[in-house]
């Protein structure tokens, strides 16, 4: 099958800090894959690159065989790639439906209307169905910054989500959220995607989380592939348990 | 009639020829000043959609000054003197200054873009004081403005005209703007101001949004300065200086960018501020001016358009335990 993403050969440097090392990852449609590395191991760099953020110094990035490796942010979501934040990307003088609606006059390919209401009702619609999803259909009025961060991050992934993309990248979605809550909020997360995003990659520290939902893990070390491979080969792989999880499981 | 505090498009026609027969009631001294006012609020209400998408300009004097020196070049040479055909000359021309401009200037933000446009006044206002074509720093003058055929001998309907369709043109340019404001480029706007770099993520050019309501912004300014070009029947470079910028950005800050109405109360409340110091205070109405800006900055931060327009998410936040305990129980429920 071929791969929805395929990235070869990957390089990006800040000065003396080597952010990605010849990276090379294929990811197959279907895939839950998890990127797991300590603090600075490249990967957010890497979400950043396949997302048109960061320009890689040199490799390239394909997306179903199409390059994409100097393409803008905009042009890369348009072609199927969204993402979620570390720290949620909200627009939080507005509602939660308000920002979906500018999600969803994202996805109509004419020019934005000036004069079609914002929150006509077929786009107030789909905002609220996506909400709905993430179970959060009541807070729809409510202003982004009244709410709070778990909210925030789930209405960050469903504005992501409103493009049905290809390939979905999470960066970590349960950052920030208690011990106690974090599979639920998983839980919520991979059940409201699943109709929309066919292939995600999360970012996660959560060992726990990573053995749970991911299907594939990818760990990273210094800007490189540490290990690749099946969760529980790959958290009990000794590299990964003396660079990457410190022993944890 | 109203939907969420709005007033619907046809109850705001219906004003805006309430108002424009009520200045068949106003004395005369009065409709002048509310044509400057009309005038005034038009660009403004230009600055107020452009500050939508988080950018000031501070040389709305450049769209301004190509308005008018469009216009009156144009109704010198060819004889035009239609306020219609004049008004619309000004927007044309300030609305190709701005699609010259905009695509470049959208690239900038904040105070880069602020610095950026009040530069390009100044250069025209340089360009202007030097040109001896256009009369130099003493400018020219046009003839009086007649309206479809109509010549206007009598001083008060030639003023009332020109009242008349400045406060028809600039009431239409509130219900477009209105309108303009709830629709997708509205609320793409205000999501560019607060977070352009997820605009572009959710695949909406942010520059776009800035380009688009920079140049509605200049066909406003434009068609403001045929205004001001009618009302004096003379046009100058001043039409460009920063001052005259400023002047602008001073209504749209007393207005606020919540509502369409508070930029011409705010450049009607200037004008009477400005005449009435000008009258009883005369060697101190610019402090008079700085005291009133200051007052509205300091108890009406939102601009004076905040006195009316609550925030639409008021009621809930007006029991923020209610809202607390609503997000409370979604986190623990997850």
């Amino acid at each position: 099958m071929n791969p929805v993403l395929s990235v070869r050969g990957l390089e990006k440097r800040f000065g003396a800090v080597v952010a990605a090392d010849a990276l090379s990852i294929d990811i197959a449609a279907g895939q839950k894959v998890s990127l797991i590395g300590a603090n600075g191991a490249g990967k957010t760099t890497f979400v950043n690159m396949v997302t048109g953020y960061l320009k890689p110094d040199s490799g390239s990035i394909a997306l179903d065989g199409m390059d994409i490796g100097r393409r803008s942010p905009r042009n890369v979501a348009r072609l199927g790639i969204s993402r979620s934040f570390q720290i949620p990307q909200l627009f939080i003088q507005l509602t939660a439906a308000e920002n979906l609606a500018v999600a969803v006059s994202g996805i109509r390919p004419q020019a934005l209307s000036f004069h079609l209401p914002a929150e006509a009702q077929g786009r107030r619609d789909k905002a609220i169905e996506l909400l709905e999803r993430f179970g959060l259909a009541d807070l729809a009025d409510r202003p982004i910054s009244e709410l709070a961060g778990g909210v925030r991050k789930l209405v960050d992934i469903a504005m992501a989500l409103v493009r049905r993309p290809k390939l979905l990248l999470l960066d970590e979605p349960t950052s920030g959220v208690s011990a106690e809550e974090k599979f639920a909020t998983m839980d919520r997360v991979i059940h409201a995607v699943a109709p929309d995003a066919a292939t995600i990659v999360f970012v996660e520290h959560d060992m726990e989380i990573v053995s749970r939902y991911a299907d594939r893990v990818v760990a990273f070390y210094q800007g490189r592939v540490l290990a690749d491979g099946d969760p529980h080969d790959v958290l009990k792989d000794a590299e990964v348990r003396r660079y990457v999880t410190g022993g944890a499981q | 009639m109203m939907k969420h505090g709005r007033l619907h498009p046809l109850v705001m026609i219906a004003l805006v020829a309430a108002v424009t027969l009520f200045g068949r009631v106003l004395p005369t001294w009065t409709l002048s000043l509310a044509t400057i006012a009309a005038s005034n609020a038009l660009i403004a209400l230009g600055i107020v959609v452009l500050a939508r998408t988080g950018n000031v300009s501070f040389g709305q004097g450049l769209f301004f000054a190509a308005g008018g020196y469009g216009v009156a070049l144009i109704a010198n040479a060819w004889g035009i003197t239609d306020a219609v055909a004049q008004m619309i000359i000004g927007a044309v021309c300030g609305g190709l200054l701005g699609l010259a401009i905009g695509p470049l200037i959208s690239r900038y933000s904040g105070i880069f873009f602020g610095m950026l446009t009040l530069a390009l006044s100044m250069v025209l206002y340089g360009a202007l004081v030097k040109s001896t074509a256009l009369g130099g720093s003493d400018g020219f003058n046009v003839g009086r403005p007649s309206l479809f055929g109509m010549i206007f001998t009598d001083p008060r309907e030639a003023d009332f005209m020109l009242y008349a369709v400045s406060v028809i043109t600039t009431g239409l340019a509130g219900i477009a703007a209105t309108i303009l404001f709830r629709s997708e480029l509205g609320l793409a706007s205000l999501a560019v101001r607060e977070n352009n770099l997820r605009v572009e993520y959710l695949g909406i050019s942010s520059n776009r949004v800035v380009t688009i309501n920079f140049i509605i912004a200049a066909i406003f300014a434009g068609a403001s300065g045929a205004f001001a070009l009618m009302a004096q029947r003379h046009i100058d470079p001043q039409f460009a200086y920063w001052t005259t910028s400023g002047e602008f950005v001073f209504v749209a800050v007393l207005a606020g960018y919540q509502s369409v109405a508070a930029v011409f109360v705010a450049s009607m409340a200037l004008e009477l501020v400005r005449s009435f110091s000008n009258l009883y205070l005369p060697n101190t109405w610019q402090l008079v001016l700085g005291v009133f800006l200051l007052g509205v900055i300091l108890f009406l931060p939102r601009g004076i358009g905040s006195l009316w327009i609550r925030n639409k998410h008021k009621d809930n936040r007006s029991d923020p335990a209610a809202a607390a305990a609503i997000t409370a129980k979604k986190e623990a429920a997850l």
